[in-house]
C-alpha cells in the first residue's frame, strides 16, 4: 500500500508525520534541528529518500541538512567533524553572491524600503527544490532574492546570476518578510524551463535552465506600488503549477488570485466570489489540473480568516467560481495565518490536501477537501509543508 | 591548549559535549582560534563568522576573564589564562527573542 510523509518545517524545527494510503492514522517524528527556524524541506522526485532541508536562525546564519534515509538521519554536507588532515571543503551553507564582470551588470544592489538602493546581504534559504531528475541536484532561493544551485548533494552552491543580472534588479524591493525568493517551479515537459517568484518583485521565467531571464508580470496590478502595472514590484505570494500542465499558471498575489495560460506571458484575475483575495497559499489537486486550493486572509494588516473562520476555498473550474471547505475545521474564534509554502497534496488516487497554521495545526483531507482533521495540533507555527507519496 | 565554550545550539550542530579544546599553532587569537575551530567543525563555518567577509555575526559575542572582547581586533592577542587554559574562550548568543 501507498504511504505518505508530510515534511513540516516550523519556527523551532521540522516534523516528519507519515501515514499509510488511508491517512487515517499518523506517526509524528520529530523535532529535528530543534530550537532553529526550519523555512523549508522538500524530497528529491529521484529519489525520495534524499530530503533537503534549510535550517537558519537570526543567531548563527544557514545550515543546510540533508538526508539519505528519508528523514531518519541527516548530515550537514561537507560539514562532517574532521580530526586531522587537510582542511575539507565545508560549504554546505556558503551562499555567496555573484559580483563578476562577466556575469552582467549591475548585480550589487536593489531598492531599500526606503527607496535608496541597498547592496544584496544573504539571509536565509526559503524555498528548496530539488531537480526533476537528480538527487545531487537542488535549487535553493534565498534572500536576499537570489537564486542558486547545487549540483553535488548541497556540498557547495553557485548562484545563477542571471536572474539577478537580467536588468531589473535594482528595482527589487523587500516586503514585510523580507526580499525573498520563494518559489521556484520546474518545467517536467520543457527541462529547460523554471519560473521563480520575488517578493515584492514579481515572477520571472527562464527558457535556458536559469542562465537567462525575464519578468513574467503583464495583466498584475498592484494598487499599492507607485506604477500598478510595473514591469517588477509586484508582491507575488505564491505560484502553483500542475505537472501535466506547465503552461498553466496559478498565483496567490498579495491581494488578487491570478491565472496564466501561456506560461506567465500574460496573466488575468480569477478571484471571482472569493470572500477576500488576499492569501498566502496555493495549490492543485493533483489529478485534476482545474480544481486549485487557496485560503483566503483577511487582508494585507490583519493576517487571519475572516469572521474567525479558517476556510479553504475550491475552485473547480481553475478559478472564479469558488466554494468554501469548513467541514473539520474551526468556524469560530481562528485567528491563525496560512504562510506561503504551507500547502501541498499529495498523488493518491483520491488526492490528498494538507496546510500548516502558524497556531501549529497540520490539517489533512483524504477526499480533496470536503472533509478536513488535524494531524497535529500543537506544533510551533508553521512555515512550509510539502508531501511526499511514496510506493 | 585554548578552552572554547560554545552556545548550546551550536554545541548541538557541532556534536560535541562541554567545552572544546583546540591547540594553536603560533599566536593565539580570536582568528587563529576560530580558524581552528572551524577546522575541525567545518559545519560551523557560518555560524559565528560571516562565510564572505569573516566578521562575528551580529548577535553573537566574545567574552574571556569577565571581558567583552567582542570589539577586540581578530588579530589582537587573547589574554594570558585564555592562552595558559585557566579560563576559556566564551561564545556567547545575545539573549533575545524566544
Amino acid at each position: 500500500m501507498s504511504k505518505v510523509r508530510v515534511l513540516v518545517g516550523t519556527r523551532k524545527g521540522a516534523f516528519i508525520l507519515t501515514s499509510d494510503g488511508k491517512r487515517e492514522s499518523w506517526e509524528v517524528s520529530g523535532p529535528f534541528f530543534t530550537g532553529w527556524e526550519v523555512y523549508h524541506l522538500k524530497g528529491s522526485p529521484a529519489d525520495p529518500n534524499r530530503i533537503y532541508a534549510s535550517q537558519t536562525s537570526g543567531w548563527f546564519g544557514q545550515v543546510i541538512q540533508r538526508s539519505s534515509d528519508g528523514g531518519k538521519t541527516w548530515e550537514t554536507p561537507g560539514g562532517g567533524i574532521t580530526m586531522s588532515g587537510p582542511m575539507p571543503k565545508g560549504e554546505s551553507n556558503k551562499f555567496v553572491y555573484d559580483t563578476s564582470a562577466e556575469s552582467g551588470k549591475p548585480l550589487t544592489t536593489h531598492q531599500f524600503y526606503d527607496g535608496t538602493q541597498h547592496p544584496w546581504e544573504f539571509k536565509r534559504v526559503w524555498h528548496l527544490e530539488p531537480s526533476l531528475d537528480d538527487p545531487d541536484a537542488v535549487y535553493a532561493g534565498v534572500e536576499d532574492a537570489a537564486l542558486f544551485l547545487s549540483t553535488d548533494g548541497a556540498h557547495s552552491w553557485k548562484e545563477l546570476s542571471g536572474l539577478r543580472g537580467h536588468g531589473t534588479g535594482p528595482k527589487w524591493q523587500p516586503g514585510a518578510g523580507g526580499m525573498c525568493l520563494h518559489t521556484i517551479l520546474l518545467d517536467q515537459k520543457n527541462r529547460g524551463r523554471i519560473y521563480i517568484a520575488i517578493s515584492a518583485a514579481g515572477a520571472f521565467r527562464s527558457d535556458d535552465t536559469g542562465k537567462t531571464w525575464r519578468p513574467i508580470n503583464r495583466g498584475l496590478k498592484s494598487q499599492y506600488i507607485p506604477d500598478p502595472t510595473a514591469e517588477v514590484g509586484h508582491c507575488v505570494h505564491h505560484i502553483a503549477m500542475h505537472p501535466s500542465r506547465p503552461d498553466v499558471l496559478f498565483m496567490q498575489k498579495h491581494w488578487d488570485v491570478m491565472r496564466s495560460d501561456d506560461g506567465g506571458d500574460s496573466w488575468q484575475e480569477v478571484s471571482g466570489n472569493l470572500p477576500t483575495d488576499f492569501g498566502f497559499v496555493i495549490d492543485v489537486h493533483a489529478h485534476e489540473p482545474e480544481t486549485i486550493y487557496v485560503v483566503p486572509i483577511k487582508s494585507d494588516s490583519e493576517h487571519f480568516p475572516l469572521e474567525g473562520k479558517l476556510r479553504v476555498y475550491r475552485s473547480r473550474s481553475g478559478g472564479n467560481e469558488w466554494e468554501a471547505l469548513t467541514k473539520g475545521l474551526p468556524q469560530r474564534d481562528c485567528y491563525v495565518n496560512v504562510l506561503r509554502d504551507a500547502m501541498a497534496v499529495d498523488a493518491l488516487d483520491k488526492c490528498g490536501v494538507y496546510f500548516g497554521t502558524t497556531g501549529g495545526q497540520v490539517y489533512a483531507s483524504a477526499d480533496a477537501g470536503d472533509s478536513w482533521s488535524p494531524i497535529v495540533r500543537d506544533l510551533p507555527p508553521v512555515v512550509s509543508v510539502e508531501v511526499q507519496t511514496l510506493p | 591548549m585554548i578552552r572554547v565554550i560554545l552556545p548550546a545550539h551550536l554545541r548541538t550542530l557541532a556534536h560535541v559535549e562541554g567545552e572544546v579544546e583546540l591547540e594553536i599553532q603560533g599566536q593565539a587569537t580570536q582568528r587563529s582560534v576560530l580558524d581552528a575551530l572551524e577546522a575541525r567543525y567545518p559545519v560551523l563555518r557560518g555560524t559565528i563568522r560571516d562565510q564572505v567577509t569573516q566578521k562575528r555575526r551580529p548577535f553573537l559575542r566574545f567574552f574571556a576573564c569577565s571581558e567583552d572582547l567582542s570589539h577586540e581586533p581578530p588579530d589582537a592577542a587573547l589574554p594570558d589564562a585564555v592562552i595558559s587554559g585557566a579560563e576559556p574562550f566564551l561564545i556567547i548568543g545575545a539573549i533575545a527573542g524566544g
